[in-house]
This record gives C-alpha cells, sequence and structure tokens, in this order.
C-alpha cells in the first residue's frame, strides 16, 4: 500500500474517531471505554496473519499467545459491553 | 477469495466499527452498536482464514489453508475459554477492573504481534516499517504492564493510593530515555537482543508511570491505555498492509482520546494533572489523623423519623452501596418514600462508582427506573429545596474539600452540594477515608447524621421502621 494512501486512511480515521464519540453522555462512558476496548481486539486479525508467516517455533509461539490474548480482548470485550447494556434497556413498572 | 474481496470485506468491517462506536454513545442504540462491532470483528476474523497475505519475501502467498491452521484454531480456543466465562460471571461491581484487564491483554497482544513482524522483518524492511514495528512494541508493552498496576489498584491487590518514592520523577524520566534510546538502537541495529531489552524497558516504564496515580483517577488512566493499545493496532496494520487494522485501531485511538478527555472533564480533572499530580502536589500529611472527633451518629429508626416528614428526598449512591449489594433495597426504601408522597430522586455522580458511568450501570442492574437517576449538573440546583440527602456509601464525590481545600487530591472535581440539603444522612461502615484517602469534614457538620453499619442491613432496617410509622 502506498504512504499517502495509508496516511489518508488515518487521518479521515481520526477525525470521525473523534465525530463519533464527541457528544456521548456520561451515563454511557463506561459502556463506550469497554466497547471501544473489544474493538481494539481485532489485533487477532494480525495475530492469525503472522501466526501464518512464522517460520520458526520461537515466532510461533509468540503469535499463538499473541492470538489467545487477542481473541480473550475481542470476545471477552464484546460480551461484557453487551452484558452491561442489557441492563440500560428500557423498562416499564420496576419488577424483579 | 482474491485480494480485492478481502480488502473490501476489510473495509466492510471498519465501517461496522464507525456504526458500533457511534451507537454506543446513545443509550437507545447502544446495545445495537455493540453487536454490530461484534459483527464485523467475527466477519474479519473469518475472512483472514480464506485469503493468504503474501509475506515481504514472496510476492504471492502460498495456498489455503493457513500455515499452522490448527495450532491458530487451539489457540483461539483457548482465548474463547478463558475471556468468555471471565466476561460472563464478572460482578457488576468488579467491572473496571476487567475492562482495565482485556484492554492489557490487548496491548500485550499488539506487543507480541510486532515482535514476530520484527523477527520476520529481514533485509528489505524500510525504515517507516521498521519504526512502526519498535513503536508497536513500546507502547503495547507500556500499554500492557500499566493495565495490570490499574488492575491491581482497583482490585486492591495494592495500595490505591499514589505510590511515590523519592526521585521518583528522575527515575520516570530515566525510564522514559532509556526506551527512547533503545528505540533508536533497535531501529539502527536490527537485532534480538536490543528488542528484548526494549520491551522489558517498557514494561517496566508502564509500571512507573501508573503507580503515582492515585485511586480515583485510575479509570482516566485506562481510558488512555485503552486509546494507546488502539494506537498499536493502527500501527500494527501499517506493517501488515491491513486497512482494517489501520481503520480500527485508529478509530480507537482518536475516540480513546476524546473519551479520555471527556472523563477527566466530568472529574474536574486535567490529564496532565492526573498522570503527574502526585509529584507536583505538596505531600498531604493525613491532617490529624488519629484524633478523635465528635460526630453524630443515629439509629435506623432516627432516619427513619427524618424522612417520614421530608418532602424531597436525594439518595447520593456510591461504591459502598455496590459492594454491599444493597441495590435493591434502596430502590425498596425509594418505592416506599414515593408511596408515602415523597419526591425521590437519584444524584448521580458522573464518576460515581469506580469508573464513569458504572453507578448508572449497577442501578440499571437493580431496575432502578432510569428517570429517577438525575445527573449532577439536574440534581445540585435542587439541594436547597432537599430535606433530606442520604448518602450511601459515598464520600470523595460529596466531599465539599474539592472546592474548598486547593491543594487536596480532588481539589477542582465537581461534587454533589449535599452540603446545601438541611439534613444529610450518611450511611457508613466505618470512618474510615474514601477511595481517593481524603478526610471528609461534611462527616463533622452539626447538620449531618451518621448511620453506621452495612449498607443493606441499616437499609433493610429503615425500611422497616419506616414502614412501621
Amino acid at each position: 500500500m502506498d504512504a499517502i494512501a495509508i496516511i489518508s486512511i488515518f487521518v479521515l480515521a481520526v477525525f470521525v474517531g473523534f465525530e463519533v464519540v464527541s457528544k456521548v453522555s456520561s451515563t454511557l462512558h463506561t459502556p463506550l471505554m469497554s466497547g471501544a476496548n473489544a474493538i481494539h481486539g481485532v489485533i487477532l486479525v494480525g495475530a492469525i496473519i503472522v501466526a501464518d508467516h512464522s517460520e520458526t517455533n520461537l515466532e510461533l509461539g509468540l503469535s499463538l499467545a499473541a492470538i489467545v490474548l487477542a481473541t480473550i480482548n475481542m470476545v471477552g470485550g464484546f460480551v461484557v459491553t453487551d452484558r452491561m447494556l442489557e441492563m440500560f434497556k428500557p423498562k416499564k413498572k420496576g419488577g424483579e | 477469495m482474491n485480494s480485492t474481496l478481502y480488502s473490501l470485506i476489510g473495509l466492510a468491517a471498519g465501517v461496522a466499527f464507525i456504526l458500533a462506536l457511534k451507537g454506543l454513545s446513545h443509550p437507545k442504540t447502544a446495545r445495537r452498536g455493540n453487536l454490530i462491532g461484534a459483527f464485523g470483528a467475527t466477519v474479519a476474523t473469518l475472512s483472514v482464514f480464506l485469503y493468504v497475505t503474501p509475506t515481504h519475501s514472496e510476492e504471492v502467498g502460498h495456498s489455503l489453508p493457513l500455515n499452522n491452521f490448527w495450532w491458530i484454531i487451539g489457540a483461539i480456543l483457548i482465548g474463547l475459554v478463558v475471556g468468555v466465562p471471565a466476561a460472563r460471571k464478572v460482578e457488576m461491581t468488579q467491572m473496571p477492573q476487567l475492562v482495565a484487564l482485556f484492554n492489557g491483554v490487548g496491548g500485550g497482544a499488539a506487543a507480541l504481534v510486532a515482535i514476530v513482524e520484527y523477527l520476520n522483518l529481514g533485509a528489505e524492511a524500510t525504515t517507516a516499517e521498521v519504526i512502526f514495528t519498535v513503536f508497536t512494541v513500546v507502547v503495547g508493552c507500556v500499554s500492557f504492564s500499566g493495565s495490570i498496576i490499574t488492575f491491581m489498584k482497583l482490585q486492591e491487590l495494592m495500595t490505591t493510593r499514589p505510590v511515590v518514592f523519592p526521585g521518583g520523577r528522575f527515575v520516570i524520566a530515566g525510564t522514559l530515555a532509556a526506551v527512547l534510546g533503545t528505540s533508536v538502537w533497535v531501529v539502527a541495529a536490527l537485532g534480538t537482543t536490543p528488542l528484548l531489552v526494549l520491551a522489558v524497558l517498557s514494561l517496566l516504564f508502564g509500571v512507573l508511570f501508573v503507580l503515582p496515580v492515585g485511586g480515583a483517577d485510575v479509570p482516566i488512566v485506562i481510558s488512555l491505555l485503552n486509546a494507546f493499545t488502539g494506537l498499536t493496532v493502527a500501527a500494527s496494520g501499517y506493517v501488515l498492509s491491513s486497512t482494517l487494522l489501520i481503520i480500527a485501531g485508529t478509530l480507537v485511538g482518536a475516540s480513546g482520546t476524546i473519551l479520555t478527555r471527556l472523563m477527566a472533564e466530568a472529574m474536574g480533572r486535567s490529564l496532565f494533572g492526573t498522570l503527574f499530580g502526585a509529584f507536583t502536589a505538596k505531600p498531604q500529611e493525613a491532617s490529624g489523623s488519629a484524633e478523635e472527633r465528635p460526630v453524630r451518629s443515629g439509629s435506623a429508626d432516627d432516619v427513619a423519623i427524618l424522612l417520614n416528614y421530608a418532602r424531597r428526598v436525594v439518595i447520593v449512591p456510591g461504591f459502598g452501596l455496590a459492594v454491599a449489594q444493597a441495590q435493591h433495597t434502596v430502590r425498596e426504601l425509594a418505592d416506599l418514600m414515593i408511596s408515602k408522597g415523597i419526591d425521590v430522586a437519584y444524584g448521580i455522580h458522573p464518576v460515581a462508582g469506580r469508573m464513569p458511568g458504572h453507578m448508572n450501570v449497577l442501578l440499571a442492574e437493580a431496575n432502578v427506573p432510569y428517570d429517577q437517576l438525575a445527573e449532577m449538573d439536574e440534581v445540585n440546583p435542587t439541594f436547597g429545596q432537599t430535606d433530606v440527602a442520604i448518602v450511601i456509601g459515598a464520600n470523595d464525590v460529596v466531599n465539599p474539600a474539592a472546592q474548598t481545600t486547593p491543594g487536596c487530591p480532588i481539589y477542582g472535581m465537581p461534587i454533589l452540594e449535599v452540603n446545601h440539603a438541611s439534613n444529610i444522612i450518611f450511611l457508613k461502615r466505618s470512618m474510615r477515608p474514601g477511595f481517593a484517602g481524603i478526610e471528609n469534614e461534611l462527616l463533622y457538620d452539626p447538620k449531618t447524621m451518621l448511620l453506621f453499619g452495612d449498607a443493606k442491613a441499616s437499609l433493610t432496617k429503615v425500611v422497616s421502621a419506616l414502614k412501621a410509622l
């Protein structure tokens, strides 16, 4: 990929990132942080790519460790965010 | 799958992440937003199994399936077995620790990916690629070790107070200089040993960087480290030529930075003050630590009588409420008061609990109706007309020292001004100061009544006393 394309993607993504969360209420800070946290779990994609490219046992071992950690980050992150948000669903008349 | 399709799937996943963050910013769409994000991440992960990315040495990749396919599947399964139960079983009160931990492992994963990339770079690697790889190793390691320390602080495995040692700031500055120096060495020399040294120094820096941060400020640091991890993912995307990783990582980096600033604002802190405050603040010796001062403590019956004749009551819940699992009992009390015609509201401080927005999650878990939760700016002007403010397991968020005592660690943090209410009731376990470790003058105020004991037990007694009236 050429450098200009990458810089363009990067700069645009920075602005989109700033823009989408600029007006979030403090009520949602925790779930938003947790959700954003889950999104960077896509480093899993990178971990799988380097596992595919690994040529030595050392490289493979490190890549597999990265896959384990990235999976925990990604899947755990989305699950826990969902659990939090499930409680925000609108409720009529209280009840257990 | 050809490379165009693979790239388009990556782009679609990137769009899903933008929609996810957008959705997460509004209460109505938050859950759907998170699911869209999860869907995007799943699709992106599946797509790597269908396309072989070429390495530096070969123009075209080998054929499918991926090398080490079963190893990869096994590692993913281990991650699922560890991650899913942890996420499902965690108590809502322990949420901040888990988020810190998940962020830490993400940073660790990014650092490991970068180390493997580095070992693989070979002679044709461009300087830019080497620099991005080194950046990922450094920031990923800092994020990993820093998150582990925030986890330990939140889990109270170590002191929640700022850890400062003599010459601390020079040690930190020295470590940072060493990290930067070693980075240059690694870029220039391209060796495994310098990289190892760099990783160790970066881990050390992460620890030193978080140690001086006080317990109450830890959430801001988690958010900052979250943004750091995002940037490392973006840098990995550059080296691995993955548009998806660049978009996802940059989004998290940018939104995380904004979120960090919003949180710091909600707490009335500057980011700089949060990170380095412990070094600049004059050492606050526990003012009159063991000194006995008179407080007015009451019984559950006294509290019930006070409430029975009140017209307006504001409940200020804090982390102590959640620890005692008293959310349901407090709702029972609120319902009882409402049935007696008393105007009841919950005053929620933005950082009540251990993390911004944490208390809203905890009360939502107890089915407290959303419209009874009043944000700080709404509720503060009403304290003048409030007969009773009940502070349950909260301390720092109502401490007037934040407005009156320059130099105290929470000075400048917006507080719930319960001191303007006619009567204040504190439900406390003991006279121990709050998470930030600061004495609260309000406890000695003549219009304050203290009800000692476990929040849940005390509330249950108040409820039955109020029913009897």
